[in-house]
């Protein structure tokens, strides 16, 4: 009897033992076919784009193409600046400060993609009067955050930086 | 399938078929028994397989003169258009093929709703059906990608975008799919693969959808188990393969007639515009099969819940054989799910139509409406009138009613019935 029950568990270990790696080998086997999706060391590579913002005048606004997503850089009036800052943060889906959004409040960098499902925003539209996503109805304010509509979160702001007073760093 | 076992007549077909029964297999297929009231609602099974041997066929043929590449595929569909020989011909076979394929795909699936098909025994038969349904969703919508036009671009960027829904992994997988950050040129190339690869697996799947039928054999109009091979039964060939010839050919010529009378009809002009991803159309809309989903899907106002009444609105389809307990299978002899069943389809109707407009004022209303609708007939009617509906007597077979005149109202009780009387 005592030889049996030693002999069952060696079997039980060396089934267990046996599994296991089987299971580790074909996971190491699927890995490189999954992962071949992610993006690529070529694609990784074109992370950064320096765009000059001098001839952009006040209210007009640009879009840069950075990791094939359109980026647009809005050189803001007063009265928007204004009108993003006194907002009462308790009214927004996603609350966040304009401060928080910019590194000079005259220019807003932000990701032109619809946080709902990746559409490029209008300018100048909407009910709050800075961008309107045409593809299921989203409003954004001035400061690209989003008011009403399916949209879950505020347009992303890139990592960006100033070079100087006249070019900017994305990425 | 009759009596006595197929024996092939010639010495070398014998000695063939001992080795590998193909011969078996053809004279099952000719003498399949098929229930002899089949209505033309039932030719469209053999219109599908039409469907898709066309598909692979003119793909296999447009593969070797599109180009996957993102600067590349617009020009090449170009290409195709005005350069290859009859290149127009097979590009516009090949997408109103697909659009026809839909069209037959829904009425298919509509006729089993309607003669109660999916119920047991033909669980399994419905269940391979939904997943073929769910692979020609994707297949078609990597295909429309292809043309790399404005439509291909943001369709194929929303509908990538709805796995961002997923909370934690979301980003990650989008990711994952695009093999970038955002539709590009990764993106294409790995839907050419799927594209291509894709309909083999329906092909192989079709074929496990008629196996799985020919166990029990063909459910039939008035929805009762029948004796197969019995005066109810008629042989597949030439019976049904002549009524599927006749019901394929006037397919055929409205097919031909969207060809090469309006080809571009089911498509949408903005395709007709390279892709560029600075731009999106002002109004973004997928190809008309899949409009109800699209309007479920902004029915919503919030991302995470839009994404999910999209999903179930499409897996709810694969539990209704136990949705629906009613043991009376068509809806000739179910008075009440009848006209339940008329409302299901204005329903999905008005949410294909709704699919197609902004979302917006009474359109968002209809589509709130309809989406709400949709998930009641499933998760509430079906299930509360399979337990309370009375059902109409139910002949004993096929033949009776249709010999004897005027049923006679004693064949016409049901066996249940019979029992409790
Ligand atoms: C289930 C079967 C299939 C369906 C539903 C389907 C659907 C589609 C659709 C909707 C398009 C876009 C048409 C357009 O707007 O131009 C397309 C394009 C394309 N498909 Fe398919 N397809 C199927 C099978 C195949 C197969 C088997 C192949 C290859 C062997 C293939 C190769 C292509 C190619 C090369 C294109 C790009 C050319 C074009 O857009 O006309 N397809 N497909
Ligand atoms: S993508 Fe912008 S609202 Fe849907």
């Amino acid at each position: 009897m005592d030889k049996l029950e030693k002999k069952t568990n060696r079997r039980d270990f060396l089934f267990t033992a046996s599994y296991t790696v089987g299971a580790v080998g074909i996971g190491a086997v699927i890995w490189p076919f999954v992962d071949q999706m992610n993006p690529d060391r070529s694609v990784k590579a074109l992370a950064t784009t320096e765009v000059d913002i001098s001839q952009i005048e006040p209210g007009k606004s640009i879009t840069v193409l950075w990791r094939g997503k359109p980026v647009f850089i809005k050189r803001r009036t007063e009265s928007e600046i204004l009108e993003a800052q006194k907002v009462n943060l308790n009214e927004l889906p996603h609350p966040e400060k304009d401060e928080e959004r910019v590194k000079k409040s005259e220019w807003l960098v932000m990701l032109g993609v619809c946080t709902h499902l990746g559409c490029v925003p209008l300018a100048d539209k909407g009910e709050y009067k800075g961008w309107f996503c045409p593809c299921h109805g989203s409003h954004y304010d001035t400061s690209g955050r989003i008011r009403k509509g399916p949209a879950p979160t505020n347009m992303e702001i890139p990592k960006y930086e100033f070079v100087n007073n006249n070019t900017i760093k994305i990425g | 399938m009759s009596d006595t076992p197929y024996v092939p007549s010639s010495k070398f077909g014998k000695w063939f078929n001992d080795r590998l029964p193909l011969l078996t297999l053809s004279a099952h297929l000719q003498d399949y028994p098929t229930p002899k009231n089949l209505n033309y609602w039932w030719t469209f099974g053999g219109i599908l397989t039409f469907c898709l041997v066309t598909q692979i066929v003119t793909g296999l043929v447009l593969a070797m003169h599109y180009v996957a590449h993102a600067d590349l595929a617009f020009d090449s569909i170009e290409h195709i258009m005005r350069d290859v020989n009859y290149g127009w011909l097979l590009r516009y076979i090949h997408s109103n093929g697909a659009s026809m394929f839909f069209l037959a795909v829904y009425i298919h699936i509509f006729r089993a709703l309607f003669y109660g098909s999916y119920k047991s025994p033909r669980e399994v038969i419905w269940i391979i059906g939904m997943l073929i349904y769910i692979l020609m969703m994707a297949t078609a919508f990597m295909g429309y990608v292809l043309p790399w036009g404005q439509m291909s671009f943001w369709g194929a960027t929303v509908i990538t975008n709805l796995f961002s829904a997923i909370p934690f992994v979301g980003e990650g997988i989008t990711t994952w799919l695009w093999g970038g950050y955002s539709v590009d040129n990764p993106t294409l190339t790995r839907f050419f693969s799927l594209h291509y690869l894709f309909p083999f697996i329906i092909l192989g799947l079709v074929i496990l959808h008629i196996w799985a039928l020919h166990v029990p054999g063909n459910n039939n109009p008035i929805g009762i188990d029948i004796k197969k091979p019995s005066k109810d039964t008629v042989p597949f060939h030439p019976y049904i393969t002549i009524k599927d010839l006749f019901a394929l050919l006037i397919f055929i010529i409205i097919f031909s007639g969207f060809i090469f009378f309006s080809p571009n009809v089911m498509g949408h002009p903005d395709n007709y515009i390279q892709a560029n991803p600075l731009i999106t159309p002002t109004h973004i809309v997928p190809e008309w099969y899949l409009l109800p989903f699209y309007a479920i899907l902004r029915s919503v106002p919030d991302k995470l819940g839009g994404v999910i009444l999209l999903f179930a609105s499409i897996f709810i389809l694969l539990a209704l054989p136990w949705l629906d307990k009613s043991k009376v299978r068509s809806a000739v002899f179910r008075p009440i799910y009848r006209i339940f069943f008329w409302v299901l389809i204005i329903d999905v109707l008005a949410l294909g139509y709704v699919g197609a407009m902004p979302a917006e004022g009474l359109y968002l209303l209809i589509a709130r409406v309809g989406t709400a609708y949709y998930f009641l007939h499933f998760l509430v009617i079906l299930p509360f009138l399979s337990r309370v509906e009375k059902t109409d007597p139910l002949p004993l077979s096929i033949s009776e009613p249709v010999f004897g005149g005027m049923p006679k109202p004693a064949m016409m009780k049901s066996d249940k019935k019979n029992k409790n009387e």
